[in-house]
Parts: C-alpha cells; sequence; structure tokens
C-alpha cells in the first residue's frame, strides 16, 4: 500500500506501483487540474509541486512520491488568489487554457526557488513548458509580474 | 472537381432553414414562453442587417430568437448561451458580450452557458473558418436588442407608459420622467410573455454609447476557472462507471488489421478487455481507422496495455508513401503546365518576352496541429441513445456523425461540448467522438477514449504539402509584367472522395487565385497530386503555402531589382482597387463579394500601417534584418514586419515583431491581440520547425522531441500588434486564423536581409548553419 499526502490530504493506492503519477491524480483520485500533454516529459502540461520542486507527472510514479508530498493546481492556493494565479489574471494569459495549470505550477516552484528572476532567469526556468496557442510573452510579463508583487 | 464549395456542406444539411418551429427546453426560463418562431438570417432584409454575411449559407444558417440565447432569473442573473466552441480564441466570451451590450446587461451579472450540439435551435455552430464574430456580430446584436425591447415594454405596461418613454440602462428599465425603475429581474416573467419584435423594427445601440464592444477590458469568462484548474475539457469529463480506452490503429492510411494477440496486455494490473473496434476504408470523411482498444481502470494501465499488444497490419496501399520522393513528384508536376484556374492576359508569352524571369520554387511540408490536448472524447451510449461529450468544433456535425455511425436517430443524441484545448482545425473533424461512441456501445459503460501524442502525430488529418512554383516576368525597367504561380499540392477533398486530385474551389481561393498584385498577365494554375494520407485542415489552410511562396517572391524581386521590399510590395499591390480576378466562382471565404471585396486600398492600409508603427527602415545591429509580408485572408488583411537576428553560427533569434490587422468591426482588441501574438509563435514553430515525413507509408515523428515547436525561450522578445479602426459600416471579419500566413514569409525576407540566404523550402531547420 502506497501513501502520499496530495494537496495536505493522505491517498493510499495499491495497485500498480508503476503507475504514473498522473493517472493516478486524474483517474484514481479525481484531480483533473493536472494535464496529459506528451507522457514523456517534453511539454510540462502535467507539472506538479513534490515538496519544493516542480516535477512532470506523467514520468513520476506513484510509488516514487511515496511519503512525500504533492500539490496540484487544485491545491496551490485554498481561494486560487497564489500570487501566480492572481498575476495570470491580471495579464489575461490563457487562451485555449489546457497547458496553463502546468505553466502556472512551474512558475511558482520557480518563484519558491529564486523570487526575483531576471527575463532571461524566466524564460530559462518556464521552457519545458509548451503553448501551442503562443501566450508565451504573457507568461514572462505574468511571472514577472507575480515576482514583483500583484 | 466542384463538389466541395463550402466544406461543411459536405454534410450534405440543406442549405438553410428559413422559418423553422422549435421545441424548447429547460435552458428557458424567465424570458422564455412556451412554443414560438426562429428567424433564420435569409428572412432578414439587408436593412436590418446592414451588409450581409455568408452566415445564411452555412448549414442551419443563423437563429436569431432571444428566447433561445438568453434567459433572465428572478434575481436578476441573466444567462446568455454561447453556441460556438472555446478553443482559445475568446469566443465563448466575445458573442455573449455582444448580446450583454445590445440588452443593456451588466456583465458581473451575465453567466455564459455552453450549448449542446442542436443546430436547428441555435443555428450553425461549425466553429472554423474564422468565422463566429464574422457572422454572428449583427445576429448577436439584434438578439440582445430584442431582449432590451422586451424587457422596456413588460416596464413600460407596468407603469401604464409609453415604450418610447422608459429605456433599459445597465441591468434596469428606467421611466425617467417619473423617475420610476425596475430591475431586469423584476420584469422578467412579463417581458417572457411579451412578442419577439420583428428584427426590422429594432433600434440598435449607437456605437458610441457602447460599454463593451470595441473596447477589451473584459476577461474571458473562464479565466479563473483555467487558473485554478476548474475548467473542463474534454479530457476531464468523469462519469460513474467510465471506463479508459486507449486504441492502437493502423500505422498507415488505409490499412487493416490482420491479427493482435491481447494475452500479454490482458496480464496487466488494470487492463479489463482487449477488444477490436471497427473501421472504415480510406477515404470516408471523419470514419475511425478501426484498430485494437484496451480498456482499462485508468489511463495509465491502458497505455500500459496497448504497449503490450501484438499486432499485425496490412498496410495497405499506402505503404510505400514516402515525403522525399513524393516532394519531387510535385517538384515535377510544379514544371508542367497545370490544370488553368486564373487567366489574364497571356502570361506564357508575356514570361518568353520578359527581359529578366525570376524562378522561385516553394516546398512547405505536411504540418501537424498538436493541440495541447490530445483527441479524446467521453461516450455514454445505452440503447439507441447516445451522450457525448467532447472536445469538438462542429458539435452539431459530430451529432450527425454519430448517429450515422450508431445507425440511431440524430435527435438521440446530445453532444456536450467542452472547453477545446486547441483545436486548429484537428477538432473539426470528429472522428475521436465516434470511436468513443462505437465502443461504449459495445462495452454498454460509459467510456474515455483518450489519443497519445503519439496517436495524434501518427494517425491525424495533416496539413497538405505543397510546391508553389511562381515566375515573374521583368521588364527593362524592372516592372513585372507576368506572373504564373502553379500549386502543386493534395486537396483535403481527398478525404472525402477518392480519386481527388485537384485543389477545391475553398483551397485555391486562400491566397492563389485571388493574388491581388496589379499584373498585366497572370497565370494561376494547379497540376495534379493525389494523396497517400489523410489531410486536413490546419488553421490558415493553404494560406500557410500560397502566402509563402507569394510574399518571398515579392521579397526575391526586391532583391533582384535591389528595390526596398516595402516599397516592391506596395509597387505590386498597384492602385487602390477592388481586384476581380477572372475565376469562375472564384470562393470568397463564403462570403458574398459585395461586403468583401477584395479591396486593394485595405491591403495598402496594413502595410503603410505597420511599416510606420514597426519602424520600418530603422537602423539594427550587424546581423539583424527586417522582413515584411501581408496577405489578405478569412477577409481580413495583416501585413506583418519581422526583425530577427543570425550569429555566426547560424542560430536564429527574433527580438520583434510588428502586425497590423484589419478585421473591420471588431469586438474584443484585447482578445485579437491574443491571437495575433499566439500567430506569431505558430508561424515561428512552423517556420523553423514544422515537418512530418512519411516513410513507407508511417509518419516518421513522434512526440514534441522529433515534432518540435516553439518554447519560451525562442518566442519573440515583443510582439506589438496595431489593429485598424474600422469604418463606421466596415462588416467584422476573421482574426484567428489570419495572423499565422505573413509571419513565415516575413522572417524569411528578414533572414535574405540579415545574410544574404534566400530560404525556399521549410522548415528552417539547418540550413542556416554552416
Amino acid at each position: 500500500m502506497i501513501k502520499v499526502k496530495i494537496n495536505g490530504q493522505e491517498q493510499s493506492w495499491d495497485g500498480d506501483p508503476d503507475l504514473p503519477l498522473l493517472w493516478f491524480l486524474r483517474d484514481e483520485a479525481g484531480l483533473t487540474g493536472t494535464k496529459y500533454g506528451c507522457g514523456q516529459a517534453l511539454c510540462g502540461a502535467c507539472t506538479v509541486i513534490v515538496d519544493k520542486e516542480a516535477v512532470r507527472a506523467c514520468i513520476t510514479s506513484i510509488n516514487d512520491v511515496a511519503g512525500r508530498e504533492v500539490t496540484t493546481i487544485e491545491g496551490l492556493h485554498p481561494n486560487g488568489d497564489h500570487p501566480v494565479q492572481k498575476a495570470w489574471r491580471q495579464v489575461n494569459v490563457p487562451q485555449c487554457g489546457f497547458c496553463q495549470a502546468g505553466q502556472i505550477m512551474q512558475a511558482a516552484a520557480l518563484l519558491m526557488d529564486n523570487p526575483k528572476p531576471s527575463h532571461d532567469q524566466i524564460r530559462e526556468a518556464m521552457s519545458g513548458n509548451i503553448c501551442r496557442c503562443g501566450c508565451y510573452q504573457r507568461i514572462e510579463n505574468a511571472v514577472h509580474l507575480a515576482s514583483t508583487g500583484v | 472537381m466542384n463538389f466541395i464549395d463550402h466544406p461543411r456542406k459536405l454534410r450534405g444539411f440543406e442549405k438553410h432553414i428559413r422559418v423553422e418551429k422549435v421545441s424548447r427546453r429547460s435552458i428557458l426560463k424567465g424570458l422564455g414562453v412556451t412554443g414560438g418562431f426562429v428567424l433564420a438570417a435569409p428572412v432578414m432584409s439587408r436593412q436590418a442587417l446592414a451588409y450581409e454575411t455568408g452566415a445564411g449559407q452555412m448549414p442551419h444558417g443563423v437563429v436569431v430568437d432571444p428566447r433561445v440565447f438568453v434567459s433572465v432569473a428572478p434575481d436578476g442573473i441573466v444567462t446568455i448561451i454561447g453556441h460556438r466552441s472555446e478553443m482559445g480564441t475568446g469566443v465563448r466570451t466575445s458573442l455573449p458580450l455582444i448580446v450583454a451590450e445590445e440588452m443593456e446587461a451588466d456583465w458581473s451579472r451575465v453567466k455564459v452557458q455552453q450549448a449542446h450540439g442542436d443546430e436547428v435551435k441555435f443555428g450553425n455552430q461549425d466553429t472554423d473558418g474564422s468565422r463566429s464574430t464574422r457572422h454572428y456580430l449583427m445576429p448577436m446584436r439584434q438578439i440582445g436588442a430584442s431582449a432590451r425591447t422586451m424587457l422596456e415594454q413588460a416596464a413600460a405596461k407596468r407603469w401604464g407608459v409609453p415604450a418610447t418613454e422608459v429605456k433599459a440602462v445597465n441591468h434596469e428599465v428606467v421611466h425617467s420622467a417619473s423617475g420610476r425603475k425596475l430591475g431586469f429581474g423584476e420584469l422578467a416573467a412579463d417581458a417572457a410573455k411579451e412578442s419577439v419584435p420583428s428584427i426590422e423594427g429594432l433600434k440598435l445601440k449607437d456605437a458610441k454609447d457602447f460599454r463593451y464592444l470595441g473596447k477589451g477590458q473584459v476577461g474571458i469568462v473562464d479565466l479563473h476557472d483555467i487558473t485554478t484548474g476548474k475548467a473542463l475539457y474534454g479530457a476531464d469529463v468523469r462519469l460513474p462507471g467510465m471506463k479508459y480506452a486507449v486504441i492502437a490503429r493502423p500505422p498507415v492510411t488505409g490499412g487493416k488489421l490482420v491479427s493482435f494477440d491481447p494475452e500479454a496486455a490482458l496480464k496487466i494490473p488494470g487492463v479489463e478487455k482487449v477488444m477490436q473496434v471497427r473501421g472504415w476504408p480510406w477515404p470516408s470523411k471523419f470514419q475511425p481507422l478501426g484498430g485494437v482498444a484496451v480498456i482499462a481502470r485508468n489511463t495509465g494501465a491502458a497505455i500500459k496495455g496497448r504497449d503490450a499488444l501484438k499486432l499485425v497490419w496490412d498496410d495497405g496501399p499506402n505503404g510505400k508513401y514516402d515525403s522525399v520522393a513524393y516532394r519531387k513528384e510535385l517538384e515535377e508536376a510544379s514544371r508542367k503546365p497545370g490544370l488553368v484556374l486564373r487567366k489574364e492576359g497571356d502570361a506564357d508569352a508575356a514570361l518568353k518576352g520578359a527581359d529578366k524571369v525570376i524562378v522561385g520554387e516553394y516546398y512547405i511540408p505536411h504540418l501537424a496541429h498538436v493541440a495541447m490536448e490530445p483527441p479524446v472524447a467521453v461516450a455514454n451510449v445505452k440503447g439507441d441513445k447516445a451522450d457525448i461529450w467532447a472536445p469538438v468544433q462542429s458539435p452539431g456535425g459530430t451529432r450527425e456523425d454519430v448517429a450515422k455511425t450508431l445507425e440511431i436517430p440524430e435527435g438521440n443524441v446530445t453532444v456536450n461540448v467542452t472547453l477545446l484545448g486547441g483545436g486548429f482545425g484537428r477538432k473539426s473533424k470528429c472522428d475521436f467522438a465516434l470511436e468513443a461512441a462505437l465502443l461504449s456501445k459495445e462495452l454498454g459503460a460509459p467510456v474515455k477514449v483518450q489519443w497519445t501524442r503519439e496517436d495524434d502525430l501518427h494517425n491525424g488529418f495533416v496539413h497538405t504539402v505543397s510546391v508553389e512554383r511562381i515566375e515573374a516576368g521583368l521588364d527593362k525597367s524592372g516592372k513585372v509584367i507576368a506572373w504564373r504561380h502553379r500549386s502543386v499540392a493534395p486537396s483535403i477533398a481527398s478525404t472525402f472522395a477518392a480519386g481527388t486530385v485537384h485543389q477545391a474551389p475553398f483551397e485555391i481561393g486562400m491566397g492563389l487565385v485571388d493574388m491581388p498584385f496589379e499584373i498585366a498577365n497572370i497565370s494561376c494554375e494547379n497540376p495534379e497530386a493525389a494523396a497517400h494520407t489523410r489531410i486536413g485542415w490546419f488553421r490558415s489552410v493553404s494560406n500557410i503555402p500560397r502566402a509563402f511562396a507569394v510574399q518571398s517572391m515579392v521579397g526575391e524581386i526586391a532583391q533582384a531589382t535591389g528595390r526596398d521590399q516595402k516599397d516592391m510590395l506596395l509597387e505590386l499591390i498597384g492602385s487602390p482597387r477592388i481586384v476581380k480576378p477572372n475565376v469562375k466562382d472564384l470562393w470568397n471565404y463564403g462570403e458574398p463579394q459585395d461586403s468583401y471585396p477584395i479591396d486593394t486600398a485595405r491591403l495598402r492600409k496594413v502595410v503603410e500601417l505597420v511599416a510606420e508603427k514597426g519602424e520600418w527602415g530603422r537602423k539594427l545591429p550587424k546581423g539583424h534584418g527586417l522582413g515584411i509580408a501581408v496577405h489578405r485572408s478569412f477577409v481580413s488583411y495583416i501585413a506583418t514586419i519581422v526583425e530577427v537576428a543570425v550569429d555566426d553560427k547560424g542560430k536564429l533569434t527574433v527580438p520583434r515583431v510588428d502586425t497590423a490587422i484589419d478585421c473591420g468591426t471588431y469586438v474584443n482588441p484585447e482578445r485579437i491581440a491574443s491571437q495575433i501574438e499566439g500567430a506569431a509563435i505558430m508561424g515561428l514553430s512552423l517556420a523553423k520547425y514544422g515537418e512530418i515525413t512519411f516513410k513507407d507509408g508511417k509518419v516518421q515523428q513522434k512526440n514534441f522531441d522529433d515534432f518540435q515547436v516553439v518554447r519560451i525561450d525562442e518566442s519573440p522578445a515583443v510582439t506589438n500588434v496595431y489593429i485598424v479602426p474600422p469604418g463606421p459600416a466596415t462588416p467584422p471579419s476573421g482574426v484567428g486564423e489570419p495572423g499565422v500566413p505573413p509571419f513565415a514569409p516575413a522572417l524569411i525576407n528578414a533572414i535574405f536581409a540579415a545574410t544574404g540566404k534566400r530560404i525556399r523550402s521549410l522548415p528552417i531547420g539547418k540550413q542556416l548553419e554552416a
């Protein structure tokens, strides 16, 4: 039996220990905010925070996070008012929105690690997250805004 | 081959429905009463419309009835139906916002509800072709004005005063003579009893009184849900007892399953069943390819189970399709005369007599949509009833195709439209919903079919591949006197009918025969090309290769004659005039020529505007260059300037992009800017990396590592967007697609300015290295 804390709640799993965390979150725990985009850690749509680090849930097994704390977009802030979320709304970042949970989680992890990133640091840290709609200019501006106070 | 004059007519619907009696359902409370007539577009007078669009020619036309689209609850909450699909353009906000504007509703007290697929009730819902604002700006205003009039009439009756003395203002009706006011909620029940006013008699708001239209201060309705993970996409639908399915499909278009061994798959923990899926022969529109489905308790188990399947395929007639060999075929075809589609003067003779002939042969490969949400759908089929949840661009078409596939009445199919995690034309095809419907029927349980990214690349409907060959003849003074453009590309029509070898009218009308230059001798030709895979719509469609070729050629002519690119472009566009190409039944994005002519004054204007705002001719550091391109598509006019920097090792960066768009009367400039910013990224992606190749009939790319798209660290540092203010009666035109086509040629012209290298084959790949 694997136990993991997701958004502050203890969850358990006695199925395949190799099941990717992504599919545990989405299909078993019903937390569909974390998205599938590639399954190979190439697009970042499935980004969650494990302890304090951004992780691609599609290549992380449920066994890999046993006993650790996982934060998904649903658990980032109780009212959805994390500075990154607020900045995202202020800058009107999303188009289709599908990649945005992953983008927001990556940005939140960046700011935990580096509260005042430069534009180059933002571009580097966010370069694993693809947005096919092409919202990059606004993503960069929103991360900058979140780092300087919304 | 003229059987498609509009793609959606392939659905076989009657052209339009004039007056239709509808039975209404539960969404119509408050304003709604029982029964009622729905007025379709063709009934509307020319004066009422102010301009004519092709909306009435679409399947099921336009429905203009406030009782279908608007309801007012006693607490004052106004619910407005969004009947088009939201894939990132902002349409789920923009169209209801138009209704709210005209009815004087306060946007903070408006709820938007997504319509299910029902075109008899809502009118055409096919969200493609950059048509939503173009076709629905005026109908939505009429719906809002009708609702406002009904509320005003109800208030006037309550007070016993003439209706002319009352006025709706910000969610209430006011009688200023007596100072009385009634909120929309208080009037809802009475307003519902009022008859729907005639469209001809409606008074529309004066543009100077607009609170929302053209302002851009309203965020999209899904903004909060998107940033908190609550937004519901197709992939996020969960039903009690739902199974998860992943399908192994034939790797070659037209291939078939020979045999399969499910044993190893069935041993994977969580896998419950392995079953064959019915497939249709190629071509058969959007029908499933067939294959083997693995059914599991979660998607991860289903994927693992599929990996364990042992499968034997017969690759069928396309098993030898090879991109390298096919390119040679297209190139050879482009060097011989083809079907002449537009002929003015005598281009062949003028080319022979020209002082100089410049030849450009351009290659644009197959492309894949790779929307971030791969195809996915949920179906729950019970007996002869089917409920579908899917991210589809055409819920009406999906409903029809599900009914046909399951052989049940269309009225028994409910298509619930979720948010689309990107569309770009891929989700105009409902094959994935049909797969879910077939599996659910056989399983007797709700099922979600999830495509992996590999499936998306291997079994999609790729953008065509083309060779565009242009020969421009110049006289002694350097003036262009002859233009011969041969476009060779497999047609989208080949996905609908076997044996198609020529482009359909809607494809040749995208930048080939509608070429706007003022040249005496023109020949536009279409040599034959047969398809060997499924070809489908991709955002901007044939405009991508055509704009690339035509606007690159402008750069080449400027290069050969030592002229400034922008001056050359304006000289070729020529005098301000209406272009009337000598083409039989010229396709104009489905729009009438009267309202949407090819207007070179507007084309010139966007070039001049972007040149001014984008500081054309500015001094640049070494290794930098500027390029310009303009293209009319989806009846909008767009010009783009790209600045590039290319370093010693051939590394390309884009410091700045400037784009000017004339899309006529517009609703939400903030969303127009976001579409254009995104179009620059998509244009850069296809120019730098975009290429799907085939070998032995199979797509060679698998995922985002070998089908790359632009990431944030290589995106333009800044994209500036300038919107041309519309004239008082300029009809609205497209926004979602027109931004893409001019980007690649502007980029390529900039690369030439920076390096002296002329790129004629996309993607750029490693061509700048060495």
